[in-house]
């Protein structure tokens, strides 16, 4: 095992929700929530994964902690397949990933204190003496920029930035590997989420922490992304090095949502991009490439078969005919 | 005629506050804004600055209690609206000042089909026969860009996704097509896709029907596409107001060089992964405001004069800024 290599891999990856129609119906009709996903995340980097409502994202996120059980395919945390883990070695795992939630306001039990709540893991997986463990969320706290004489408050007491950074003391406290960030800063004023970002790549060098920062906002996750996952439907359309994704994004729907992010420039002439209609949905998505319905490029191939989703440059891989038929 | 008469709305030294049992929260605290006809005004701020509230005294939709409208004018199309009786200010919402929220759903109800609650509208303030109403309605629904409306007038809230709930409250917005439509965070809970949607309806609606705007958002993207003059504000307060393009390109109080600071651009003039400029500490509870400038103990330019609150001063023409930075000695 390579010491700068993947840190998690994803292959083949389904997930579908059933969802019952009729009560007396036996048919079973099914939410495509992620479909064949092939992925991998490097030691050390942060991989942003944007889409819109209903891509997937957070419930890829969510597979890979398994806390969802996929329906299909693989998952390798550190090379080794954690699907085979039984309750206990899973239980070990999760030492090494961790969560952060977007809502700051359910995310964290009101009836603990902050003390209690960032130091619930470390009782969970018998770390440390009482003692040991205090002292432990202290240094949390000031890590993450909380006051420390406030460790006996309650979530209610603090603003929402304050508790996004009680979740982030949380995630911090088994020193994980890995941390999944879905919609860490969605949630918080601007000037608030400035502050969390900045926050979170401090830490990312002072742990040497691995992201998977899951979001809707472009601008966001191209500012602390290495590379970019784009998803659409519960397939994977684009991923790049974010500055390549971003100076020269190749799927349409890419340059759909890039053309379509506000920016704070009055003097730039847009040309939108706007797209027709509204978003398919995942319980029944459009045949061959699930975004042809809306796409401005649409052409003979697309509702045919499934697009590849393939390497057309270094690094950069998607899946559009626009690029090349399947191999 | 020209001058200050061509203003739709202008509001004169509002102060509406919220009296609780843990002290006055007073949500806004001496606000002036102007509005030309057909213009858009951006308001823009943080959660708490008062831009909704603003909104809401307009409205005169300010619960009460614990809320009240204690002092100024808001004079529309020539009438003070704080001096008009409820009967006569309900003939204007909706009809002459239309609304839109940020959720869809809180003010949709979710047990009448949207033809009913646009017809309600246009039988309300137009006096529409059940009938005529039911017709606009589908009219307006193709206005605002549903596919298929003859089918969708007959539908209930949640048969709707989110952009289309929220196009079907512009549609009853504009039914009884208002001089004016305040928008409090229009696209806020949408996808980028959609948002882009909306705003682009907007747009063309307001050219078409010379309808004013106020824009309600904390996204300064959002503002940038969309408003020609920009109010931030702060803690109840206008802090900066001036057109969208000096707000943008020369910046004046520190709260707004400090926002413009730390959002992330997509754009080439800034490095990625340049750390961002984040403003220090966090907005003050309305109940516990530091004394003379609201903004002084946050700010990096703080001098022995931000003591004593700060007036609007203009430090450009047609630049108002609440700084004593621009203070002529």
């Amino acid at each position: 095992m390579n010491a700068d290599g993947n840190l998690v891999e994803v292959k083949n990856l389904r997930k579908f929700f059933p969802v019952h129609s009729h009560f007396f119906s036996r048919a079973k009709i099914f939410v495509q929530a992620v479909v064949r996903i092939n992925l991998f995340i490097r030691r050390g980097e942060t991989l942003g994964l944007v889409g819109e409502s209903g891509c997937g994202k957070s419930t890829l996120g969510r597979l890979i902690l398994r806390l969802e059980e996929p329906t299909e395919g693989q998952i390798l945390f550190e090379n080794e397949d954690i699907l085979q883990y039984d309750a206990e070695r899973l239980r070990q795992l999760r030492r090494q990933m961790q969560i952060i939630f977007q809502d700051p306001y359910s995310s964290l039990n009101p009836r603990k204190t902050v003390g209690s709540i960032i130091g619930e893991p470390l009782i969970i997986h018998h770390i440390g003496t009482k003692k040991e463990r205090e002292e432990r969320v202290l240094k949390l706290m000031e890590v993450v920029g909380l006051r420390p004489e406030h460790i006996n408050r309650y979530p209610h007491e603090f603003s929402g930035g304050q508790r996004q950074r009680i979740g982030i003391a949380r995630a911090l406290a088994l020193n994980p590997k890995l941390i999944i960030a879905d919609e860490p800063v969605s949630a918080l004023d601007v000037s608030i989420q400035a502050q969390v970002l900045n926050l979170l790549e401090d830490l990312q060098k002072e742990f040497h922490l691995t992201y998977l920062f899951i979001a809707h906002d472009l601008s966001v996750v191209e500012h602390i992304s290495d590379r970019v996952a784009v998803m659409h439907l519960g397939r994977l359309a684009e991923l790049a090095l974010s500055e390549d994704l971003y100076r020269s994004p190749k799927h349409p729907y890419t340059q759909a949502l890039l053309s379509a992010n506000p920016v704070p420039d009055p003097t730039l002439e847009r040309k939108r991009i706007l797209l027709q209609g509204e978003v398919p949905s995942p319980i029944n998505p459009p045949s061959g490439c699930n975004f042809h319905t809306r796409c401005p490029f649409k052409f003979e191939p697309c509702p045919g078969e499934v697009p590849q989703f393939k390497e057309i440059e270094p690094n950069h891989w998607v899946a559009c005919y626009l690029y090349g038929p399947n191999q | 005629m020209g001058g200050q008469n061509n203003f739709l709305l202008k509001i004169q030294n509002l102060h509406t506050y919220f009296f609780m049992d843990e002290g006055v929260a007073k949500a806004v605290d001496g606000v002036d804004l102007e509005l030309e006809e057909g213009g858009t005004l951006g308001l823009v701020g943080e959660s708490g600055c008062g831009k909704t509230v603003t909104a809401l005294s307009i409205m005169r939709l300010i619960p009460d209690p614990p809320g009240k409208i204690v002092q100024g004018q808001i004079s529309f199309n020539g009438t003070n609206l704080l001096t008009l009786s409820e009967a006569a200010m309900r003939k204007i919402r909706g009809r002459s000042i239309s609304m839109i929220f940020q959720e869809p759903m809180t003010s949709l109800n979710p047990v009448f089909q949207i033809g009913d609650q646009i017809s309600e509208v246009l039988q309300l303030h137009e006096g529409m026969s059940r009938k005529e109403a039911w017709n606009r309605s589908i009219e307006m629904l193709k206005m605002v860009g549903i596919p298929a409306p003859e089918r969708r007038v007959m539908e209930y809230p949640h048969q709707l996704s989110g952009g289309m709930r929220q196009r079907a409250m512009i549609a009853m917005a504009l039914a009884c097509s208002p001089m004016l439509m305040i928008a409090d965070e229009p696209t806020t809970a949408l996808d980028v896709t959609i948002q882009a949607q909306i705003l682009e309806l907007i747009n063309h609606l307001q050219k078409e029907k010379g309808m004013s705007v106020i824009l309600i958002t904390h996204n300064l993207g959002v503002i940038a596409e969309t408003a020609r003059r920009v109010a931030v504000m702060y803690a109840g307060r206008i802090v900066e107001y001036t057109d969208v393009r000096s707000i943008f390109g020369g910046p004046k109080h520190p709260y707004t060089q400090g926002l413009l600071k730390s959002i992330p651009r997509l754009d080439e003039h800034h490095a990625r992964k340049e750390r961002l400029e984040a403003i220090p500490g966090l907005v003050p509870s309305l109940l516990d405001l530091p004394p003379g400038c609201k903004f002084s103990n946050r700010c990096k330019y703080v001098f022995d004069r931000c003591v004593e609150e700060p007036p609007l001063i203009e430090a450009a023409p047609g630049h108002l800024v609440r700084c004593r930075l621009y203070e002529r000695k």
